[in-house]
Order: C-alpha cells, then sequence, then structure tokens
C-alpha cells in the first residue's frame, strides 16, 4: 500500500487525513489544536498520535500540507482605477488564497503608506495600467513604496512597459521584488492566474518562513499552499474532471468562518438570457471572495450592520434588542458557543444572513435598463442563478444539522435581481476533505479526482441531514 | 506605437455594425483600439482611457439620445486627470433633422473638438485623427 498524509494546519486546528493511493480510499481522519503561536510542530504531533490511534503507524510515501495558521496570507492589492486594475488585483490575490486586508487605488499617498505601515502585509500586489497604457501611476506607487517599512515582498503585475522602471525604483528598498504578468493586460481582460502562481512561490519560499511555521518542515514535505488555495484546486478538479473522467460541473463552495465569510464559485456565469448585455469586468471561471466584515464571532457585527437587526429577529424569532445583544456579547467573547435554543436562533440568523450577503457579493446583478428599442437587461458580475451544488466547509460545519435551513434563509433573502442560485442541493465537507483533496490534486490527481467524486459526485452526498 | 484610441457607443445605445466597422477601419489605420462596444457609459470610457493612457476617445451614437448622454463628458474628463483628452463625437447624435452647423456648434461648446454627422466615411475620421494627434 502506497500511504500519503496530507495536512491543513488550520487557524484552530490541525487537520490531518491519511489516503491509501492505491484502493485509493481514505484511511483516517484526526486533529488536534494548532499551536502556531510557540511550536506548530506540537500540534502536529498530537495529531498524529490520534491518527495513529485509529490507522496505525503507516509509511507515508509524502506528507503535504497547507496552512491557513497564524493569521493565514494577508496581502495589499493596489492598482490604478478602482472597477479595473483594482477590481483585478484584489480578484488575482483571492484567487492566491489570500486575504485582502486593503485595496487601494490611483495615486498612494503619504497617508496611505502610513497605513500600509500599519496593516504589515505578507505580500504587497502592485498592478495599474493595461500593457502599454499608463505607467506614470504605478511608477509613482513603487517609488512611495519604496519607503514603506518592513520588508514584505512586492509582486510587480501591473503595465509591463512600467516593469523595469518599477523595478529599478524599488532596489534597495528592502523589499524583495516579484515580476507577474500583468493581472489586465487589454481592457477588460482578466489574467490573474500567473499572479496566483507567483504568490504561491513566495508563499512556499517565504511565508512559511516568516510566520514561524517552518518549525514543523522536518516533519512534512513542504506547507505547499495556503488552505484556500487546496480548496479552489480540489474544487477546480471535481468541476472539471480530468481526460478520461467527467466532472461534476458547475459549483459553489462557502466557507463560514469566526472571522470571515469566503465563497468559491467554480462557473462560467454567462448570461442566461442571450439578449442580456454584459458590462464591466469579465470574472474568472474558478473565482474566490472574501468578505472580511462577515464572521460568526469576531465579525458578527458586521452581520448585523449588513443585513440589520430586523432580519435577524425576523429569522431568530426573537426581539430585535435581544438579537443585537447576543451579538454584541458575541463580538466581546469570541470563543462563546451557542448553548440554549436562543442562542443557537440567533447563530442560525448569523450563519443564513452572513451566507446571504457574501454570495449577493460574490455573484453578480441584474440591471433592466429603459432603451428607445425597449428594456433591456444588463448584467454585472456572474450569473449563477442556474448553478444547482453548493458544498459548505469551513466553520458553519458545526452547524451541519441545520446547513439545509441555513442556505434556505439564504437564498430567501436574496434581492429578485441578484444573480445568485435559485435551488441547491447542499453537501457539507465533513472531515475537511476538500483541503486534503485539493493538495493530493497537485500530486496525483486521477486519485484525487476519483476520491473527489466519491465524495461529492454522488447525490446521496446531497442529503444533508 | 501607435495612437491609442477609446471607442464605443455611448448610453444605451446598442447599435452594434458602425461600432465594429470603426474598430475594424482604426485598427486597420494603424491606431490601438480599445473597443468597449455597445452601451457604454460616459465613467467606462473614462476609467478605460485612464487604464490605457489613451490619445483620444470616439463616441458614437445612433439612437438620437446622443446630445443628453453626452452632457458634462469634457468636465467629467478634467476632473478625472485626462486634461486636453481628444474628444470626437458622431453617427445620428441629435432627435430629428436639424442642420449640422448647428448641432456642430452645440456639441463644440460641450466641449468636443469634432463632431461627425451621420454617414461619415471612417476616412474623414482618421485624416482628423492624423492632423489631431501629430504634435501630440
Amino acid at each position: 500500500m502506497r500511504a500519503i498524509l496530507l495536512i491543513d494546519f488550520g487557524s484552530t486546528y490541525t487537520k490531518l487525513t491519511a489516503v491509501d493511493l492505491d484502493a485509493p480510499r481514505v484511511l483516517g481522519h484526526s486533529q488536534a489544536f494548532t499551536t502556531a503561536s510557540t511550536d506548530i510542530s506540537i500540534g502536529l504531533q498530537n495529531a498524529m498520535a490520534a491518527l495513529e490511534a485509529s490507522c496505525g503507524v503507516l509509511d507515508y510515501q509524502a506528507r503535504l500540507a497547507c496552512s491557513s495558521a497564524a493569521g493565514g496570507l494577508n496581502m495589499v492589492a493596489c492598482g490604478l482605477v478602482p472597477s479595473l486594475t483594482s477590481k483585478a488585483a484584489k480578484l488575482a490575490a483571492f484567487g492566491a488564497g489570500a486575504k485582502v486586508i486593503k485595496t487601494f487605488a490611483y495615486q498612494l499617498t503619504l497617508g496611505d503608506i502610513d497605513h500600509i505601515n500599519q496593516i504589515k502585509p505578507d505580500i504587497l500586489l502592485l498592478s495599474g495600467g493595461i500593457d502599454g497604457g499608463n505607467s506614470e501611476v504605478i511608477i509613482h506607487n513603487a517609488g512611495m513604496l519604496k519607503g514603506a517599512k518592513g520588508d514584505f515582498p512586492i509582486v510587480l503585475a501591473g503595465n509591463r512597459s512600467a516593469q523595469d522602471e518599477c523595478a529599478d525604483l524599488l532596489k534597495g528598498s528592502g523589499h524583495p521584488v516579484y515580476r507577474a504578468d500583468n493581472v489586465m493586460p487589454a481592457m477588460n481582460q482578466l489574467n490573474i492566474e500567473p499572479v496566483a502562481k507567483v504568490i504561491r512561490e513566495i508563499f512556499l519560499k517565504r511565508i512559511i518562513l516568516a510566520k514561524g511555521l517552518n518549525k514543523a518542515t522536518n516533519l512534512v514535505d513542504g506547507i505547499l499552499m495556503p488552505t484556500p488555495s487546496a480548496v479552489l484546486d480540489a474544487l477546480t478538479l471535481l468541476s472539471k474532471g480530468d481526460k478520461t473522467t467527467k466532472g461534476l460541473g458547475e459549483i459553489l463552495a462557502v466557507d463560514l468562518g469566526g472571522a470571515t465569510t469566503d465563497v468559491y464559485s467554480i462557473a462560467k456565469g454567462h448570461p442566461t438570457n442571450p439578449t442580456t448585455v454584459v458590462r464591466g469586468l469579465p470574472e474568472p471561471f474558478v473565482k474566490r471572495t472574501v468578505e472580511g466584515d462577515l464572521g460568526m464571532r469576531y465579525n458578527a457585527l458586521g452581520i448585523l450592520e449588513a443585513v440589520g437587526a430586523d432580519t435577524l429577529s425576523e429569522i431568530s424569532g426573537l426581539p430585535a434588542e435581544e438579537v443585537a445583544q447576543t451579538v454584541q456579547d458575541y463580538h466581546d467573547n469570541p470563543s462563546v458557543l451557542p448553548d440554549s435554543d436562543k442562542a443557537y436562533a440567533v447563530d442560525k440568523a448569523l450563519a443564513s444572513s452572513a451566507i446571504a450577503v457574501a454570495l449577493a457579493r460574490h455573484a453578480g446583478v441584474l440591471e433592466q435598463v429603459y432603451t428607445p428599442i425597449g428594456p433591456i437587461y444588463q448584467q454585472t458580475g456572474k450569473d449563477l442563478t442556474q448553478v444547482g451544488r453548493l458544498v459548505v466547509t469551513g466553520g458553519a460545519l458545526i452547524y451541519s444539522k441545520r446547513l439545509e435551513t441555513i442556505v434556505t434563509e439564504a437564498l430567501r433573502l436574496q434581492e429578485p435581481f441578484a444573480l445568485t442560485p435559485k435551488e441547491l442541493q447542499i453537501s457539507a465537507d465533513k472531515n475537511y476533505i476538500l483541503s486534503a483533496l485539493g493538495l493530493l490534486a497537485g500530486y496525483e490527481p486521477a486519485t484525487a479526482l476519483h476520491l473527489l467524486l466519491e465524495f461529492f459526485g454522488r447525490e446521496e452526498a446531497y442529503a444533508v441531514v | 506605437m501607435g495612437k491609442t484610441l477609446v471607442l464605443g457607443v455611448i448610453g444605451a445605445d446598442v447599435h452594434a455594425v458602425g461600432n465594429q466597422i470603426l474598430n475594424y477601419a482604426f485598427t486597420e489605420a494603424g491606431f490601438n483600439v480599445v473597443n468597449l462596444g455597445v452601451m457604454v457609459s460616459q465613467e467606462e470610457f473614462i476609467e478605460a482611457a485612464i487604464e490605457s493612457a489613451a490619445d483620444a476617445i470616439i463616441v458614437s451614437s445612433l439612437y438620437g439620445h446622443g446630445e443628453l448622454d453626452c452632457q458634462g463628458f469634457r468636465e467629467k474628463c478634467d476632473e478625472a486627470g485626462l486634461k486636453g483628452i481628444l474628444l470626437y463625437v458622431g453617427g445620428n447624435i441629435v432627435v430629428g433633422k436639424q442642420p449640422f452647423e448647428e448641432v456642430e456648434k452645440r456639441f463644440k461648446a460641450m466641449g468636443f473638438d469634432r463632431v461627425f454627422g451621420p454617414g461619415t466615411p471612417p476616412e474623414v475620421d482618421i485624416a482628423c485623427l492624423h492632423e489631431d494627434l501629430a504634435d501630440k
């Protein structure tokens, strides 16, 4: 038997999955608290001990890991026009598995540099201008970033005509410079894979070291990518399949956590109605967004702000004041778990609302425009109305018994012109198999696809209890 | 490298054929064309011109509402830092049949550098572009 160990260093738990590559089948799972603040290898050894207790001592031919420990991968994205290169830069960073803490547009000011000094990003992505287009602003920004504190790497992915000058300006700044192809080489043309690849390289070479996660490297063959990247890889493989096996087609996933809500869509998102005109930056087939203001605990107030106390009150059936108070308590004391029916009702309302808002922001919108030849529909963003499958992963899994009602409620909350799914079958990513198989996808894709289809390809997988 | 033009049909106008002809003609003439297609807002023209460091914005309008759609365009360009960018407009830009001289006057007062009436062949625009962009 060829066995492989797949590790996910999460912010709270270190999760292990052992796979028999020959069968192929999952041999077992285990988890233990992540110990990133002291020595990450302690948590890993604890989880290993638990795994060995259930599947015995195995001779692993590889040990692959992904990580969102020690705060995950935090990035700042800079572009020129907010709706064009700034947005493209943000989408590229999301696609690389990062959390974008701040996006800038136009010329950076001294105040912006101060802000960046305070944020202390892990990586900064500098874009701006299509190829051969505006180079003035990106060159100005490179000059300003020379004065930014710290040694965070800067990825140059803007107008190629300005790359050399930007790199020259940043020489000797203490910020290592990496180059990638422009995130928007021509007007309304998105090109995010090359940047994502460079970000992954930096993650592997530098970020692991900077966060002290390298203490685990003698126990694993490599922390290869941020966890969201692994999840994206798994979903992409599951959706597309390979040369011999058909994939599942278009699919959505949501990861509802304590601090953020992530949405993934593997879908073209083209208009359902052929007469609809599509506007704005085309969106990637593999799209990920992170809502930094929506989370079940640290950002419970963000959810309240986004939907209002009345909505939370309506879903939970509790008075608005009481809901608002509970939300405030969660914010003040994020480690609280629900212990009463009322608390469960508030949690359910928060979960439905966070998923509703995150889905609406991820998906596009349809607008009706009146023209002399009659009304015309105009679409901005992706049309996800026809996507029928949703995998729920991450923190939301603790609500697994209520997932179906939570998601149904989230769909009911959508505005009529939102291009969010109309009907969804829901599957729960029990045991965090997505991130594990995302890692395996880079090692033995055919085996990973086989297992992904076994977990998420069968009809039974979508009957959540 | 050739000069960069941002091209599009303004407002809620969906006339795509003329736009394709202009795109073809300008590209053949050696211009670097950023074509935004139909139903383009003033903001989209301006944002595209910023990212592409365009030398000129060419606005088409075929459905008669051009005068409304074009109002304040020059002021927005100035505000966005595109001071002095060459602005052309052409097509069936007003309602009904009006004397072209008057129409031209009104659009010039709005800040457009050149105004072209219905049926203008692309060669005319191209000649004007060469002339206006010669020293830029």
